[in-house]
């Protein structure tokens, strides 16, 4: 992993306070920040499972429906089509 | 059923903002069942559930907390009255055999999978949640039906058994970033 020298101005500075030392395991310090700044997906400077957890769940996000929801879909399209 | 009612604007809104989280309510109902079959039916129930009950859905609030919330609680009776727990855990714990003796190799979404379903449910619920699918400590806790503090700290102790179990060493880690 490189520094964050090369990074633009704005994803250094974000970089810069999740690398603080207690940024990683601490939730004490996770939760002061509003969502709008939580970090991004694969972002660096967090734990590994941390955007292993996110890329668990987009894996799945991502998925296509599978074919049992085209009766769901009909379903809900009967019961206000009728 | 609602044979007698039209399809009407609010309902077509409705029945496409549904459609629109379901790959999300997938997600969330994967990763607190750990069984992807059982995860669909959930899902489906769930998205049934939340139509029939779209009256009471305010237009323009947060759809997927309010769905996500629904199939929270539906899967929560669903484990009460079917008791599923017990072969997820074994096929959890096989898993987690695996996952020790691969401790050096990069972070495998299968490892990660079989170290969420270690996790204490209502800290499995809270880490998904926030962790992955997003939502404030705030929309968690509604969700999960429980104070904002207890979110918090569920989502902490969540993190940080996720830490001990998929870090290798955490505090050596911690240690070299910190520059000690």
């Amino acid at each position: 992993m490189t520094g964050t020298d090369d990074r633009s101005k704005g994803a250094s500075e974000r970089e810069l306070v999740l690398n603080q030392p207690n940024g990683r395991n601490s939730a004490g310090n996770v939760r002061k920040f509003p969502p709008e700044v939580r970090p991004a997906p694969g972002q660096e400077g967090e734990p590994g499972w941390a955007s292993g957890l996110r890329k668990l769940y987009n894996s799945v996000v991502d998925e296509p429906l599978p074919d049992s929801f085209q009766d769901l879909l009909k379903k809900l399209d009967d019961s206000d089509d009728a | 059923m609602r044979e007698q009612t039209k399809a009407s604007p609010a309902d077509e809104g409705f029945r496409k903002e549904l459609m629109s989280v379901l790959p999300h309510l997938r997600a969330f109902a994967r990763g607190l069942s750990g069984r992807s079959d059982f995860a669909d039916d959930l899902v489906q129930e769930a998205a049934i559930k939340a139509w029939t009950a779209r009256d009471r859905y305010q237009a323009g609030t947060n759809m997927r907390a309010w769905t996500f919330a629904i199939l929270r609680n539906h899967y929560l009776s669903e484990l009460r009255r079917n008791k599923r727990e017990t072969d997820l855990d074994e096929g959890a714990a096989e898993r987690m055999l695996v996952m020790e003796a691969d401790q050096e190799g990069p972070l495998h979404l299968g490892d990660m999978e079989a170290a969420l379903q270690q996790l204490a449910p209502e800290r499995r619920e809270a880490v998904l949640l926030v962790g992955a699918s997003g939502f404030s400590y705030e929309e968690a806790a509604e969700i999960a039906g429980c104070p904002i503090g207890t979110m918090k700290s569920r989502v902490a102790r969540a993190r940080a058994d996720l830490a001990r179990m998929l870090d290798d060493d955490p505090e050596k880690m911690l240690a070299s970033r910190s520059g000690r």
